[in-house]
């Protein structure tokens, strides 16, 4: 406990250096303000290496910190880091220079200053989030990230952001305010026991009624699906990618929509197993409707990046479905999934902007033959596309298969459903890719000119981690599986042994834990 | 039912299991033969303009690298007592999640060594090949480091201890595939063939996914050592759909019917594309799938069944689009087909067949890749024109393509001697003594591609000449003419195989010792029949091609079957009708109630967020303190609900 508060200050840094970078006076040039979120979001990484570089892989719940904020309702300002948390931490803290190197120019027309300002604010309080270990402090931070995001899609961006910023804020705040009911109704089942606490330790250990768990559950569980999302809660998500710039989508969809899964997990999962175990056959349901309905609508669209928010309605299926799959491949599998997630559809939404910025229409109808005059553009938008197609080889597969081998194991036919977005996402990608990339280019219009360093520095991170943990997972296996043997004990629950033991390995037999 | 059963666990105890020992010596570098040709994709394809001038060198001599790595461990393989021919190295762990763990893991047995030698050998000759077919294509570095990348998947899938590495190598193949057949991008046709192959493996893909999903839940591995020491222990109905999955899978790959329409488009890929990838290697994964997972077969006998059903099928349809194509490549893919249903029927046939499956895929992949590099050659000479309805009478004019290209066609129409011959006719006879309807197909077939691989010759090489104006056909340069030599001499000696059983002996380790069974007539009797049909499909070809005159332009009016045979027996039109129309309205009715039906309901639609937006305009005017106002309120009522609720 008193030791150096090293979460408190990775969410402090980017606050901090979002007030500096929105305070710069505007006659100091139009770069400085960059390069200060930039420096900014450096810092913020190298805090996130140094607690990454302190984490014990077998330890719980670490770096914790506690202090009473509101004693009379008992909440705590307590945050701690696990293997779920620190994997989105430092998902997050990439993201973010990355973003703000891709977008370099992209709000150079307007303020410069308050959308990386409001980047890094986002950052910060989406690291608050993922480092919460107080419900009510969670809540504080889910409410406020919905802030920044509201205005880095409604500042920036093409025409008609404002409808999309206020249809997004209308969707997170009707979610919140469902999670509130459920929020203010955890502490009334908390002070019923005695002592009200708001601490996920405490709270877990709660024996609350049946009906009392399913409704908390509910209301957590719908929060999250809005934010995830899910079908039928999605509708926000294509309006706002199609509208905001692609970096403002990559914050949104890559760091601040995982938050809804990461809330699965933690809360629904840890504070109502059994709530979450009885709802599990309508949340396989809508989770398989996401990812096939998803991939669907995903092919028939015409712009690239309602396209790109719509493949991620998809991939929230697969990533839900493995959560309530309840084993330790689904459970693993979503957690390198929302990274992976965020590693893919971060490197496709920057590809995208960089060709819109080029070609001048987000039209996938308006874009042919990019490839004869920017195979570097086109070569990474086929390898960010293949990774979210699920090609082995890259990172995206792992965790795909991990869940699929636990849907069929959870039941064969829910497996055989979600397969089938295997193909539909090959048909979304490659088609998109087969209209804009290739083909014979248009007498008349002006050669596409090739990814700058910048912009190919930007995406370089990404395909390297795309690359490398197709190849080699184990880093963040590591990681993520020590909490979910944590959390699944929790619930309760354990892997089903194989229908046909090994002959002369015992460990089959033993394969319950 | 019971006799049923007692068969089964016959066959049971005679299915050899997976049980390697840990390489070491030469066999410790079985990585290294991956490696070389993954490192030759990364320099090409990543090291950009500065590797255009030697890329292409760098990009052949890695193969030839792994070749000679594999021919060092084949040799001592032989070397080794025949039970001790089975090597694994572990070279890290891949994945690993509650009791799911699996390595890269590679195994080194008899069968993936035959396998090494065929796909590092024929395919180092197609590199040396395309040094010359490539030279003035601008992008010729990408071609070597996209044939690069394709080696090293091959080599990854065949040398893959389980079916997740397997798979691993399986859609490596299939982007290589995807990324060659759309070289020339600027093509839209080339791009579209690109895009259907992708998607139609992705289907067969199904199949495999599931089987990986089935292997795990069953066995708790996807192993081939834990499989196949276990497999007796799962229920038949479980090891029928595995196959059947399987199945599915090698459908796809291995362009067998129903998944076969992607296979004719391929052929927009440069032609030592077609040579490498669709015909002698990546289009036979499907039977290496099939030969692998024995384990599996022997115990299904009806997935046997479906396997014997869809090679048949193929071999026939096949043949018989063979017949009809003007195209020099389509008729060879059409064939590349009907052989590949050959290696299936063979695979479908269990333990009787799976040596011979591999004999005629290795066969196969000789003067396959001789016919389809010879065909390259014709192209390189023609000015890139496939219609062989405006060759003729070429022999004079490249004999040593024509020479060469003439052993491939002996080989595959089977004369007797050449190494088609042994290894057809081993199918056709197995195929005999297992049941008289499939076997009579088998020969039919084989009187099928001695029409259509005889009209190619007379069109291409004989007949009078119908050369485009301006064409000057010319021998190509040596550094294409050698491997088509050695292609030829292999497609000419490659029944030495057969010498004494050896190759049946060789691979029984891995698939079993086939329990000798005595064809309904004489093995000689047969051959002789054969040969008899086979030569009714010449003589067929000869009075109907070469004593006739062959027009320009294809003729119109002909009779359905023919026509049927042009659209590719409309195996398009059935994908379209099936799958892609419907699959287009089903995308065109969701867009239509994801917009007016789940938007509209939640969001009372556009007119109401509209609306409220007209309200709202007025409160917000951009300014940060009403949010964060709004905000604040939200708190409060935290609060104040807080409150109420302890209050109360």
């Amino acid at each position: 406990m008193n030791q150096f508060p090293w979460l408190t200050v990775l969410a402090l840094v980017p606050l901090v250096g979002a007030a500096a970078v929105a305070f710069v006076p505007k006659a100091r040039g139009a770069a400085l303000p960059k390069q200060l979120a930039l420096a900014v979001s450096v810092v913020t990484l190298a805090v996130a290496v140094a607690i990454a570089a302190q984490y014990d892989t077998g330890g719980g719940m670490q770096l914790t910190e506690d202090h009473d904020w509101i004693s009379a309702f008992g909440v705590h300002y307590a945050l701690g880091v696990d293997g779920l948390g620190l994997l989105l931490i430092l998902l997050t803290v990439v993201l973010v220079p990355v973003v703000i190197v891709g977008s370099w120019h992209d709000a150079d027309d307007r303020n410069p200053a308050a959308f990386f300002g409001w980047a890094l604010a986002l950052e910060s309080f989406s690291l608050m989030v993922f480092s919460a270990t107080d419900v009510f402090l969670f809540y504080v931070f889910f409410e406020a990230t919905l802030i920044p995001a509201y205005f880095l899609i409604g500042g920036f961006g093409r025409a008609g952001r404002a409808m999309a910023a206020l249809k997004f804020l209308m969707y997170q705040l009707g979610g919140g305010l469902i999670m509130l009911a459920s929020v203010i109704g955890l502490y009334v089942v908390s002070a019923q026991e005695g002592t009200p606490s708001y601490l996920l330790s405490d709270l877990s250990q709660l024996d609350m009624g049946t009906s009392a768990e399913r409704w908390l559950f509910a209301g957590f569980f719908i929060a999250f699906a809005v934010k995830a999302p899910l079908f039928p809660l999605h509708t926000w998500l294509a309006d706002t990618t199609e509208r905001a710039t692609p970096g403002t989508s990559v914050l949104l969809v890559c760091v601040l929509d995982k938050i809804g899964t990461f809330g699965m997990l933690r809360f629904c999962l840890g504070l109502f197993p059994n709530a979450s175990q009885w709802a599990t056959p309508v949340v396989v349901t809508l989770a398989l409707i996401s990812i096939v309905y998803g991939a669907l609508i995903a092919i028939g669209q015409d712009d690239i990046l309602r396209l790109i928010g719509l493949t991620s309605l998809s991939h929230f299926g697969f990533i839900t479905l493995g959560i309530f799959a309840f084993s330790s491949q689904g459970a693993s599998g979503s957690i390198l999934y929302m990274v992976n997630h965020g590693i893919g559809t971060a490197a496709l939404f920057l590809l995208a902007g960089y060709l819109i910025k080029r070609r001048g229409t987000s039209l996938i109808s308006g874009i042919t033959g990019v490839e004869k005059s920017a195979p570097v553009l086109a070569g990474l938008f086929l390898v960010a596309g293949l990774a979210t197609l699920g090609l082995p080889g890259l990172s995206q597969f792992v965790s795909e298969i991990l869940v699929l081998i636990s849907a069929f194991d959870y039941h064969w036919w829910v497996g055989t459903v979600a397969v089938s977005g295997i193909v539909l996402a090959a048909v979304y990608v490659l088609w998109m890719y087969q209209r804009t990339m290739t083909g014979p280019g248009v007498p008349g219009v002006a050669d596409t000119p090739d990814l700058n360093r910048r912009e190919v520095g930007a995406i370089a991170p990404l395909v390297l981690g795309l690359v490398l943990f197709g190849f080699y997972p184990m880093p963040l296996l590591d990681v993520s599986n020590p909490t979910v043997d944590a959390l699944l004990q929790h619930v309760g629950v354990s892997d089903q042994a194989p229908v046909v033991p090994a002959a002369g390995d015992d460990s089959a037999e033993e394969g319950q834990q | 039912m019971t006799a049923h059963m007692l068969a089964l666990q016959e066959a049971a105890h005679s299915i050899p299991v997976v049980d390697p020992t840990s390489a070491s010596g030469v066999f410790s570098l079985l990585w290294l033969v991956i490696a070389l040709p993954l490192a030759g994709a990364a320099v090409l394809l990543l090291g950009g303009r500065a590797t255009d001038r030697w890329g292409h060198l760098l990009g052949t001599a890695l193969p030839i690298g792994s070749f000679v790595l594999s021919l060092v461990m084949f040799l001592q393989l032989l070397g080794r007592d025949s039970a001790d021919r089975q090597v694994s190295q572990h070279v890290y762990q891949w994945m690993q999640v509650g009791h799911l763990d699996v390595g890269m893991d590679l195994l080194y047995d008899p069968l993936s060594a035959l396998f090494l030698l065929l796909i590092t050998g024929v395919g180092s000759l197609i590199h040396v090949y395309s040094i010359g077919y490539m030279e003035h294509d601008p992008r010729r570095r990408r071609f070597f480091g996209y044939l690069n990348l394709f080696v090293a998947a091959m080599l990854m899938l065949v040398m893959s201890e389980n079916y997740l590495g397997l798979f691993l190598g399986w859609e490596g193949v299939g982007l290589a595939s995807y990324l060659l057949i759309g070289f020339w991008q600027h093509k839209p046709s080339a791009a579209a063939a690109a895009k259907k192959a992708f998607v139609i493996n992705r289907v067969g893909d199904i199949g495999m996914s599931l089987a990986i999903m089935l292997f795990f839940v069953t066995f708790g591995s996807t192993s081939f050592t834990v499989i196949s020491a276990n497999a007796d222990g799962a229920s038949e109905a479980t090891l029928t759909v595995l196959g059947l999955l399987l199945l599915l899978g090698a459908c796809g790959k291995s362009a067998q019917v129903p998944l076969q329409a992607w296979l004719l488009d391929a052929m927009e890929g440069p032609t030592p594309v077609s040579a490498l990838i669709h015909a002698a290697t990546m289009v036979t994964a499907g039977v290496y799938l099939i030969v692998r997972s024995n384990f599996i077969f022997d115990l299904a006998p009806n997935a046997q069944t479906a396997v014997v059903v869809v090679a048949v099928v193929t071999l026939l349809w096949g043949a018989i689009i063979g017949c009809a194509k003007d195209d020099i490549k389509k008729v060879l893919a059409g064939s590349t087909m009907s052989q590949i249903g050959y290696m299936m029927l063979g695979a479908g046939l269990g333990v009787a067949g799976y040596a011979f499956a591999i004999f005629h895929l290795l066969t196969h992949g000789f003067f396959k890749a001789n016919m389809f590099l010879g065909a390259g050659s014709v192209m390189h000479g023609m000015d890139d024109d496939v219609d062989m309805r405006h060759y003729g009478l070429l022999h004079k004019a490249m004999p040593v393509t024509f020479l060469t290209f003439t052993m491939g066609y002996l080989a595959i129409i089977g004369f007797p001697g050449f190494s088609g011959f042994w290894s057809k006719d081993k199918i056709i006879e197995t195929a005999l003594a297992d049941n008289w309807l499939v076997g009579l197909c088998a020969l039919l077939g084989a009187g099928v591609t001695g029409f259509y691989m005889t009209r190619l010759m007379l069109l291409t090489f004989f007949t009078d000449k119908r050369w485009e104006k301006g064409v000057h056909p010319h021998e190509s340069p040596k550094i294409m003419t050698i491997p088509l030599i050695v292609l030829a001499a292999l497609s000419v000696l490659g029944g030495v195989m057969l010498l004494n059983d050896w190759i049946v002996d060789f691979l029984a380790p891995v698939v079993g010792t086939p329990v000798h069974e005595d064809p309904p007539l004489p093995a000689l009797a047969i051959t002789a029949i054969a040969v008899a049909v086979v030569a009714v499909g010449v003589a067929l070809a000869w009075f109907l091609v070469g004593k006739r005159d062959v027009p320009r332009t294809a003729p119109q009016d002909v009779s359905f079957v023919t026509r049927a045979a042009r659209n590719d027996l409309y195996g398009d039109a059935i994908n379209d009708g099936l799958v892609v129309d419907p699959g287009r309205h089903l995308v065109g009715g969701l867009l239509a109630v994801d917009r007016y039906g789940v938007d509209g309901a939640l969001t009372g639609g556009p007119v109401a967020i509209g609306a409220v937006a007209g309200q709202l305009r007025r409160v917000q005017n951009g300014f940060v303190r009403s949010y964060a106002l709004s905000l604040l309120g939200g708190v409060l009522l935290v609060v104040l609900a807080l409150l109420a609720v302890n209050l109360a």
